[in-house]
């Protein structure tokens, strides 16, 4: 009887699994389970150029390959567990799915303030297309109050759309300066400046303690007492990783999941599970790229990386292939990447500038376009440009040698 | 014969397509994506995972 697959998560990482799967012999059953009732989309554009304008499921669908055309889809209902003795997921419907191979793929979620007044209406997060519609509506242009909370590069990209659309706009992080922990505070500050120049007001080193309204948002209250009216409150501020139908097995999910290097997921215990596997957000593994240290990369990049390599490591498992020792053992090293669009800025970035103890600016000016190297010791880890494509280019090009 | 069509209204000229299929794309002196429209079938794979990386999806494949 031919092999079957089940991929949980129904988003770029699974889709990209699943397309691997096939591209690499793989002819068996393949089920793919999602939460959303949407075929597979992008998700970076929710927060700029579509928001902006209209947000359609096909402004930012997928285009699916003739590949997967036979992929079976079960969507709208979310995976709620999974035995891996029997080899069984069960869904909140109570459908259950066997498989011989599974591929975890299921994501992150936003965090939510939890807030003593929070159960009001005007509180938006921007995670899923369903998100981005009801935000985008009460985007009234030039009129809404928008606060943002968090100034990663999400809650950043959402500041610099609601300004572009004329909104009232201010920013609430507990961080020093908006995107600090992956760019540094040189960048950071010069980047904080540039929003301030289209409008975007600041408040740092702050949290949200509370919000005033009844049924709607009227204001943000900060933690020092402060209150700005808002109609509308986006929360960017961290994510959390949807592991609870993993809860009743042993793999280590105490942040993501625990994967070795052919992305097989781990065991509380320090064992691999042959035919289960780790793909996108969720997967935390080492990168030898920089050094041994397993960690979930959230880049838009690490989806189709590690779906990749999933595909191609499974479908040698599920074929018993001479070759299945061979691809375990090669290097798996991703060069993660990642892209902002805010404004009239293109900001591109490649390695883990978050690890570096040192950077400095090694192309352009730092209040035009420019390109910061990002150091460990004598060694580039990371590189990003805001423009100067070429510049960035090079460097990334000394990243992977 | 594979046909690649890039939506210039979306491209943003990151460059990323460059690195998976260099013979395709290249940017030019002015950063500005350039690429050619027809390749054989043997760089499809290289081709779709230029499509992959692309952080606009502006590039398809058109059978």
């Amino acid at each position: 009887m031919s092999k079957s697959v089940v991929i949980v998560g129904a988003s770029m990482g699974g889709l990209r699994a699943a397309e691997a799967l096939r591209n690499n012999g793989f002819a068996g059953r393949i089920t793919m389970i999602g939460e959303e009732a949407h075929l597979p989309y992008n998700r970076p554009p929710l927060s700029k150029e579509v928001l902006a304008k209209e947000v359609t499921h096909e402004a930012v669908a997928f285009k699916l390959r003739a590949q997967v055309e036979d992929v079976t889809w079960h969507l709208g209902d979310p995976a709620t567990s999974v035995d891996l003795e029997k080899k069984v997921v069960t869904t909140a419907s109570g459908k259950s799915f066997e498989y011989d191979g599974l591929v975890i793929a299921s994501g992150l979620r936003p965090r939510v303030l939890d807030l003593p007044n929070g159960k009001i209406s005007g509180r938006h997060t921007v995670r899923t297309l369903d998100d981005a519609i009801g935000l985008r509506a009460e985007l009234v242009p030039g009129a809404a109050k928008v606060v943002v909370a968090g100034a990663g590069f999400i809650g950043c990209e959402v500041a610099a759309t609601a300004r572009g659309l004329g909104c009232e706009v201010t920013n609430v992080a507990i961080d020093p300066y908006p995107m600090i922990r992956p760019l540094g505070e040189q960048l950071a500050a010069e980047l904080q400046r540039r929003h301030e120049s289209h409008g975007v007001k600041f408040k740092l080193n702050h949290g949200i303690s509370d919000l005033t309204g009844t049924e709607k948002i009227s204001g943000v209250v900060l933690d020092n007492g402060e209150v700005i009216q808002a109609d509308v409150l986006v929360e960017a501020i961290s994510s959390h990783c949807n592991v609870e139908w993993l809860a009743s097995t042993n793999l280590d999910v105490s942040n993501g999941v625990l994967a070795d290097s052919a992305l097989r997921a781990v065991t509380t215990d320090g064992k691999s599970v042959e035919g289960v596997y780790v793909v996108g957000d969720l997967a935390r593994f080492a990168n030898p790229l920089f050094d041994n240290e397993p960690r979930r990369i959230e880049h838009w990049n690490i989806p189709t990386e590690t779906g990749k390599r999933v595909g191609s490591v499974l479908s040698a498992y599920l074929a018993d292939a001479e070759n299945f020792a061979e691809l375990v053992a090669t290097l798996f090293m991703p060069l993660p990447s990642f892209w902002s669009d805010q404004y009239d800025m293109k900001i591109q970035g490649f390695g883990m500038p978050g690890l570096a103890d040192r950077y400095e600016l090694v192309a352009g000016e730092l209040s035009d376009e420019l390109v910061m190297g990002y150091f460990r010791g004598e060694i580039l880890i990371g590189v990003v440009g805001i423009g100067m494509t070429s510049e960035v280019m090079k460097y990334r090009k000394e990243l992977v040698s | 014969m594979i046909t690649i069509n890039v939506d210039m209204d979306k491209c943003q000229h990151y460059g990323q397509c460059v690195f998976e299929a260099p013979d395709v794309f290249k940017l030019n002196d002015d950063d500005k994506l350039e690429f050619v429209a027809t390749a054989d079938d043997s760089r499809r794979s290289d081709i779709e995972s230029a499509v992959d990386v692309c952080p606009m999806q502006a590039i398809s494949v058109v059978e």
